[in-house]
């Protein structure tokens, strides 16, 4: 079957390719780059894999009982819980949302489309701390629709569904653009309705992408800090960890936010863990 | 290079242009390195010298009077200043981490103790005032038109009303609001277990423990609880703001004294300031901006804002003071003990 | 036929309706709220010493993130596309490690590290007298780290779809690598590169978690105020404006994504046709949606017959 899909990168709006690639196994390592590898794994080490460790160790230097006190402190599994609820459903939604505005987006066609597809971009773009006012100036206290969010888990929701709005539909939009339609007519010639076709043919095509996009949602929800921070309204039960550990740098108690933030890496690999198993089954799967 | 693609080359190319643009114009536009367009070709003694100024939240507006007061004085022509804002246990921590600092001033004794000897001298409060800048009184901030008809500490633990008061692992202001809070029973002539069952009601009141003062002020503000806990001057300067709210003074309330000093390494300029600060210049400033001056001999004037403008500080009852319980040093043990102190269990207990 | 224009007309407005309360209307009423107080106010706004100060700032860190983070962005795609080593895949995983880490963690990594106190190697720093916490140098690793891979992830998947025989070819020509370099690989990789900047720009200018945590927040004469921590301020001290300051940020924002987004169309366009069945194939493996491309190892000469599938992918 020959689905020449283009390797959306998620982070940003994809590029429809073929994804024909050709590395034959790549050429070994010379001096020149090899000094040029040398100095890479240099500047990532100082940049972002030693810091890393850090927080770990720093996570870790009351030993395994003060890192089980820290885990269990009600605060912290507060935050965690709702950190961790608020941001799947903000995947589940974007799933759905993110399919559906692919859909339309690549399969329909209307006056304004490509305004569309350019507004989506805007909310990943965003600073959040701007996303955040613009929140709380339309669902706070002042809103002007009328609609009062401040402090609710609602709000939470809210903020992170804004902030990860393009990750789902950027997923999808490149395989449904160089999906082959030969199937899906050869369906509709036999007489299937649209909805089964949609169901049978094409779903199982976009899952990997659905899939992908929502895992990076949910990536991006569980991390995010500026966008929820004016609307949760102060309240602990609209505190998400990210906020939580922030809270705990200002009382300097690194620890506690050396263990939060270990937790928060661990969710992260494991996305990242997800996102190659189920890149690897949509290869296998073919 | 043919038409179209000097445009696809093009269109980002702008962009970046945009942002260089941008960053030249800024640069050519700020020549003076931040400081305050009043300062300019000043031969005062402490020209060119910089004072860094660390704080607690809630004097921030006060010192941006300061300094621009200052700036027009013969010592102060010429002074460059930078500022760093936050809750006081903060910013304190801050400091000892190597922000860099030449003025310091927290919420509390013991914030300003913490950087003695290694940031701050000793002798930082050797002088008549003993160390301390200015003065307040802990009040209840409350909608406004007292929607709820506050008058008073009691008033808060009555069922459904949504108290903001900060966080006192971070904030100075959050332990004086909860000391006040808890002396205004003994005050009332009640024992200590009263009040301890007092501040238990009060914190299952509890809806939201902001980090700072000011971030306290800025919650309610935005929507968040029925009251808020906070200085007499954070109140006042609300009101200045033009913010809708009223405050109460409770009978019974607490004393706020708030340390500033300045830094072993802190220039001339810096030492200048203090003095400014503690003048009766710089005290009339604090006034204008709500706070008690430390002095009980100086001049107020009117104060904006107050309930009562032309008498803006009404005497208190039942006042009582930090030394009443025996320092902060026995304080912070007995109530903040991150431990077994008073108040954490109560916390805890609470959620 | 009538109900499937129905469902679609459903389906359009369901979309429409989705993204108009989601995006449009908090723009359209962040944008009133920052030009109902007039014109004056959003100059005053602007044109604060702090602002202006905030603008410098941001743009410096900025320039300096963007640059960094393509310098390296584009060493390591080329490392990790072009040559073979242990720990290619590895390195490729960690190097996208940062975009799932949030912005409070990189500040405190940072802090842990670069801090001049207790920090592992900024304590000697400090002695040293270099300071990277509280200081400049710090807030363009916060803003760097996050931004990390922005530039890397778009032109990895070109890379490795295109220009190795072009460069063999070179190379055996007698190219040098900067040759190579210069005049085949960067043509290749113009447009993704474009696209990799413009969006790491726009991440930069616009952190704020990471860099409030490692700047100390100070304004004034040393000020490590960005514009996004300017607007937190004064959101929080209750000062006006800051719809101002974040209206201008927006404004940035979509222009950087139209442009791009005009840009993108056009080569769209013409990749859109280069894309079709001429090369799809049955028998060369799908590439994942998603993430990264599939590798598809072709042997150098024969053509598509020998093609054998990767699974690897370049991660």
């Amino acid at each position: 079957m020959s689905t020449a899909v283009e390797p959306a990168s998620t982070a940003s709006p994809a590029r429809p390719r073929a994804a024909r690639t050709a590395t034959p196994g790549g050429a070994r390592l010379g001096r020149g780059s090899g000094l040029g590898l040398g100095v890479a794994v240099l500047w990532l080490s100082l940049l972002v894999l030693i810091p890393l460790a850090a927080v770990v160790t720093r996570g870790f230097s009351g030993g395994w009982s003060g890192f089980w006190d820290n885990i269990t402190d009600p605060n912290a599994l507060r935050a965690l819980r709702l950190t961790v609820v608020s941001s799947l459903l903000v995947a589940a939604i974007n799933a759905v949302m993110g399919t559906l505005l692919a859909w339309v987006l690549v399969r329909d066609s209307f006056p304004g489309r490509r305004l569309v597809d350019l507004i989506i971009d805007i909310p990943f773009a965003l600073p959040t701390i701007v996303a955040g006012l613009v929140l709380l100036a339309v669902y706070g206290t002042d809103s002007p629709v009328g609609i009062h969010l401040l402090g609710t888990e609602k709000a939470i929701v809210l903020g992170l569904l804004f902030v990860t709005l393009p990750f789902a539909v950027r997923s999808v939009q490149p395989v449904l653009m160089a999906l082959d339609r030969e199937v899906e007519q050869a369906a509709a010639c036999l007489g299937a309705p649209p909805r089964t076709i949609f169901r049978r043919v094409v779903l199982p095509l976009l899952l990997p992408a659905i899939a992908s996009g929502a895992t990076l949602a949910f990536a991006r929800a569980v991390g995010e800090y500026g966008s929820v921070l004016l609307i949760s309204g102060g309240l602990s039960r609209t505190r998400v960890s990210s906020m939580y550990a922030f809270q705990k740098i200002e009382n300097f108690d690194f620890l506690a936010v050396a263990v939060t933030a270990t937790v928060l890496l661990a969710i992260s690999l494991l996305v990242i863990l997800g996102l190659d198993l189920i890149q690897r089954a949509a290869a296998r799967r073919g | 290079m043919k038409p179209r693609r000097l445009w696809r080359f093009g269109a980002p190319m702008i962009a970046a242009g945009a942002a260089l643009a941008l960053a030249v114009t800024a640069c050519g536009g700020d020549s003076d390195g931040g400081s305050d367009s009043a300062a300019t070709s000043g031969a005062g003694p402490n020209a060119g010298q910089s004072v860094a100024i660390v704080g607690y939240s809630v004097p921030k507006l006060a010192y941006d009077d300061l300094q621009a007061e200052f700036l027009k004085t013969d010592a102060g022509k010429g002074v460059k200043f930078s500022e760093t804002f936050g809750a006081s246990g903060t910013v304190s921590k801050s400091v000892a981490s190597g922000q860099k600092a030449d003025f310091v001033t927290f919420s509390l004794e013991p914030d300003m103790k913490r950087l003695v000897p290694k940031f701050v001298a000793e002798d930082w409060n050797a002088d008549s005032t003993k160390g301390q800048i200015t003065n307040s009184v802990v009040v209840i901030v409350v909608r406004k038109g007292n929607p709820l008809k506050i008058t008073g500490w009691d008033d808060l633990i009555k069922p459904g009303v949504k108290i903001v008061t900060p966080d006192p692992a971070s904030s100075g202001s959050a332990k004086w609001n909860i000391l006040a809070a808890y002396t205004h029973t003994l005050a009332e002539g009640g024992t200590d277990a009263q009040a301890q069952d007092y501040l238990t009601s009060f914190f299952k009141n509890v809806v939201s423990k902001p980090a700072s003062g000011a971030d306290a002020t800025t919650t309610f503000t935005q929507g968040t609880g029925d009251v808020l806990i906070s200085y007499e001057n954070e109140a006042i300067g609300a009101k200045q703001k033009g913010v809708d709210v009223d405050y109460v003074v409770p009978k019974e309330t607490f004393l706020i004294e708030n340390p500033a000093a300045v830094t072993v390494t802190a220039s001339a300029a810096a030492k200048a300031f203090l003095t400014y600060a503690k003048s009766d210049e710089g005290q009339a400033i604090f006034a204008k901006h709500g706070f008690r001056p430390t002095d009980k001999n100086a001049t107020i004037g009117t104060v904006e804002g107050a309930n009562d403008p032309s008498k803006p500080f009404p005497t208190i009852e039942k006042l009582t003071t930090i030394a009443d319980l025996g320092g902060w040093s026995k304080v912070n043990k007995e109530f903040f003990d991150a431990d077994n102190g008073i108040v954490t269990k109560i916390e805890n207990a609470t959620g | 036929m009538g109900s499937r224009r129905s469902a679609r007309l459903v389906q359009r407005a369901i979309a429409l309706l989705y993204v108009g309360i989601l995006v449009l209307v908090p723009i359209v009423v962040v944008t009133w709220k920052t030009f109902s107080p007039g014109p004056a106010a959003f100059w005053d706004a602007i044109s604060s010493q702090q602002a202006v100060t905030a603008f410098r700032l941001t743009a410096e860190i900025a320039l300096a993130s963007v640059a960094l983070n393509t310098v390296f962005g584009v060493g390591l795609a080329l490392l990790i596309t072009r040559y073979r080593f242990p720990g290619r895949r590895l390195l490729s995983a960690l190097a996208d490690l940062p975009l799932s880490v949030s912005p409070i963690v990189v500040g405190l990594a940072l802090v842990l590290v670069y801090g001049p106190v207790d920090g592992w190697f900024g304590k000697g720093l400090h002695d040293a007298g270099i300071d990277i916490i509280f200081s400049l140098p710090g807030m363009i690793l916060a803003t760097t780290f996050v931004s990390f891979p922005l530039v890397l992830r778009e032109v990895v998947p070109v890379l490795a779809e295109e220009g190795i025989e072009q460069e063999q070819a070179a190379r055996v020509l007698g190219a040098s690598a900067l040759q190579r370099f210069l005049r085949i690989t960067l043509p290749i990789i113009r447009s993704a590169l474009l696209y990799g900047i413009v969006l790491s720009l726009a991440r930069s200018i616009g952190e704020f978690g990471a860099v409030l945590v490692v700047s100390g927040n100070v304004s004034g004469e040393n000020q490590t105020q960005t514009v996004p921590l300017l607007v937190g301020e004064r959101v929080q001290q209750l000062e006006p404006g800051s719809f101002q300051l974040a209206f201008l940020l927006i404004l940035v924002t979509v222009l950087v994504i139209v442009l791009v987004f005009l840009r993108r169309d056009r080569s769209d366009r013409a990749g859109a046709v280069l894309a079709d069945p001429v090369l799809a194939d049955p028998g060369l493996a799908d590439a994942e949606p998603g993430h990264a491309a599939t590798v598809v190892t072709a042997s150098d000469n024969v053509g598509l017959d020998d093609a054998a599938i990767d699974r690897g992918g370049l991660r």
